[in-house]
């Protein structure tokens, strides 16, 4: 657990870092960094010469699968994906079976990832009893158990009252509540965005008040209740607006972006692909360019994969009928990478902060940082990497991506955790907790 | 001018001369219609297998008899509710069918985009026989016809479509192909009936009947899904009948050589009165007939005969 990594690009936004430094790890901790760092002997070396180093990247939105629908994902393949792409955290959400709704479920998924994860598992729980909307779940024992956040993700909670209850009570434990903003009313079966698109193609269309009602409502209630508010995969420019607005007025809220909210639009349902089929849905250009103004000025503090494994039954054939989401952790930094770095949309740091930072920040998680002391969890890019997204090279046990056969430029070539090299150009070479 | 296309999926792909090289097509198939025996070997020896996902007698029919007149093997299959209740997903059922080796798959579905999906997985023509709210473009041909046989012309027109615009694959194919003909568009009901941004495929939006029909050439009502009112989306089939059904009373406005369309089958009563459904401005029946005619067109050109 003792690494040197020299000669690379250190970004590390939570410090104010950016410049070719030498890291040394010691102990799985960080223990210094500067330029031309002397190690003790026999300390591994990485020559990350060229490459750029940055915290680990934590993903607050993974879905992976387990307990229940091992079939799609387990916390093995799925850990090991986010390895893959260069992350070393995911907060994993609670809509497995069972659900993730007391203490014996978070316990089983944080003893799991210890012995087959490969990277660190935060887990969420959901909000109420099997993600029914009717009851509180046993929110201070899966608090207590190890839960980050809650959220009754893939589906909102639409009782305010019963929302307003579950804030309340969480208010001594500090974390925060992930809003999955939909009314459902106003979304009314929608398999896509509503707009000139879904017109077009007769599909059924999602209005983007679906979302920005609820983001309101959210606000609203984080101002009453005093426990923060996180909106997860924000889509329209309408809930950038509120967002800011809160933001302004001193509301803890905090926001994340999906990348493929960030690179796709509505205009890749003319398909009919499945995989284009995500809730919430692509968006119109308009909504996507707000997107991009609110990741660069900071309203939205994450970037986050939602991360969405289906098998390939459920992913193909009549897009009514087709699940929603898409597989996000082996294809996000790439994607970030070409389309908004390499077009100057959004500068290194900030996209480093965005995957470091800011997610550590709004679920106040350890990690996020390369300061002294701080656990050796790391990521190291390589910008000049060109490759072609092909899902037959995942290693998610899902391959449902609108992304396959795109090149693109840029790649996590190196996972760090605790000081252990996780990943390697794509190979994994062993879990830290091992 | 020759036929290129593989699938007939959408009007919204054909440009205008594909749709002149349909209709001249459909006219010179007409004839057949009025022989005492009603067949020719155009499609000996060649296989339409019509998929139905959704009951629909009146399209299935239409398309059997076209196939027969033109002596092609006809097979039927009606799939109950949708695939995924049953079980085989759709790729398998293209699969199975792409083992029967047919010439021409002609597919109803409930869910847009199912033709499209077909077309990519199969070898052979595909003909999207209405899917979900998307399109449904041998609807708005044989309408295309009716029109240009009445009118003599199509370019200039101006035709007013009424009733559900959201939910209706017939408004979505007429609306492009009468664009691509040169023809004015307005589409008018009530706004919870008309979809978001419509005026993007280039039409004008009306939320008044009596607005619209004193100078179009050609009405078109639409049939009202009594599930509409049920979905909320308007408060009664009597104010809905009241507001936006045709009766003589109100056709008074209209021009007297105003044509009065229907894809069927009519809610007598609702959108159209029955002595307004059984008048002289209606040529409700003509477009049956025509829809024969536009299919064996259809058939036809996709099989690799010539245009006439
Ligand atoms: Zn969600």
């Amino acid at each position: 657990m003792n690494l040197l990594i020299k000669g690379g690009r250190v970004i590390d936004p939570a410090n104010g870092v950016d410049g070719v430094r030498d890291l040394l790890v010691q102990d799985g901790k960080i223990a210094a960094c500067g330029p031309a760092l002397a190690a003790p002997e026999a300390t591994p070396t990485i020559d990350a010469g060229g490459k750029v180093v940055c915290p680990g990247f934590i993903d607050l939105h993974t879905h992976l699968r387990e307990p229940g629908y091992e079939y799609k994902e387990t916390i093995a393949t799925g850990t090991r994906a986010a390895a893959a792409g260069g992350f070393t955290a995911v907060c994993a959400m609670a809509n497995t079976f069972p659900v993730n709704d007391n203490r014996a479920v978070t316990d089983y998924i944080l003893a799991k990832a210890r012995v087959e994860g490969v990277v660190r598992v935060y887990p969420v729980g959901a909000v109420t009893r099997n993600l029914k909307g009717e009851e509180l779940a046993e929110l201070g024992e899966l608090a207590e158990a190890g839960c980050v956040a809650f959220s009754d993700d893939g589906k909102p909670v639409m009782n305010s009252g019963l929302l307003r209850r579950a804030m309340e009570y969480i208010l001594p434990f500090g974390t925060p509540v992930i809003s999955h903003a939909e009314d459902l009313n106003l979304a009314a079966g929608g398999v896509m965005h509503e707009g000139a698109v879904s017109t077009e193609l007769g599909l059924k269309g999602m209005p983007t008040a679906a979302e920005e009602a609820m983001v309101a409502r959210d606000i609203v209630l984080t101002e009453l209740t005093g426990t923060p508010v996180h909106i997860a995969h924000l889509s329209t420019a309408g809930a950038v607006r509120l967002i800011r607005d809160a933001k302004a007025r001193g509301v803890r809220v905090t926001a994340e972006v999906t990348p493929h909210h960030l690179v796709l639009t509505d205009e890749a349902v003319r398909s009919y692909d499945p995989n284009t089929k995500m809730n919430p849905p692509l968006r119109p250009k308009r909504d996507q360019e707000a997107l991009l103004e609110a990741l660069a000025d900071g309203t939205i503090d994450a970037i986050a994969t939602d991360h969405a494994p289906h098998a390939q039954a459920e992913k193909e054939g009549e897009y009514d009928h087709a699940a929603f989401g898409i597989v996000g952790l082996e294809t996000a930094v790439s994607l970030l990478l070409d389309r908004l770095v390499r077009p100057g949309l959004l500068d290194l740091p900030s996209l480093v902060a965005r995957l470091t930072v800011g997610p550590a920040r709004a679920f106040g998680l350890p990690g996020g940082t390369l300061g002294l002391g701080s656990q050796a969890d790391i990521t190291i890019l390589d910008l000049g990497r060109e490759l072609t997204i092909e899902p037959a090279r995942f290693h998610s046990k899902s391959r449902n991506t609108p992304f396959a056969g795109w090149q693109v430029t840029g790649m996590p070539w190196m996972t760090v955790g605790g000081g252990r090299v996780v990943m390697w150009e794509r190979v994994i070479k062993g879990g830290f907790g091992a | 001018m020759g036929w290129k296309r593989k699938d007939l999926l959408t009007m919204q792909e054909l440009d205008a001369g594909e749709i002149r090289t349909i209709l001249d097509t459909a006219e010179s198939m007409k004839e057949i219609a009025t022989r005492e025996i009603k067949k020719v070997p155009a499609l000996r020896g060649k296989t339409i297998v019509n998929l139905f996902y959704e009951p629909s007698t009146r399209t299935r029919t239409s398309f059997e008899i076209a196939g027969k007149w033109l002596s092609a093997d006809v097979v039927n299959f009606s799939a109950s509710g949708s695939s995924v209740s049953k079980g085989e997903s759709l790729l398998d059922t293209a699969k199975n069918i792409e083992a029967m080796s047919p010439d021409v798959v002609v597919v109803r579905h409930s869910s847009s985009g199912t033709p499209q999906l077909l077309a990519e997985a199969l070898r052979c023509a595909v003909v999207n026989a209405g899917d979900g709210a998307h399109e449904h473009p041998t609807q708005a041909l044989l309408d295309l016809l009716t029109i240009r046989e009445k009118k003599a012309h199509l370019e200039g027109l101006h035709v007013v479509i009424i009733g559900d615009i959201a939910h209706s694959r017939v408004a979505r194919s007429n609306i492009h192909g009468m664009r691509k003909v040169g023809m004015t568009v307005t589409v008018a009901g009530p706004p919870t009936l008309i979809p978001p941004y419509v005026q993007e495929l280039g039409v004008k939006v009306s939320h008044r009947l009596e607005d619209v029909i004193a100078d179009v050439d050609v009405i078109m009502m639409l049939r009202l899904q009594q599930e509409r009112m049920t979905a909320g989306l308007i408060p009664s089939l009597r104010e809905y009948s009241r507001l936006w059904g045709l009766t003589l009373d109100k056709l008074a406005a209209a021009r007297p050589d105003v044509l009065i369309m229907h894809p069927g089958p009519v809610n007598r009563g609702i959108e159209l009165a029955p002595d307004v459904a059984d008048g002289p401005y209606s040529v409700i029946l003509d477009q049956v007939t025509n829809g024969m005619a536009v299919r064996m067109a259809v058939l036809y050109l996709l099989t690799g005969g010539k245009a006439q």
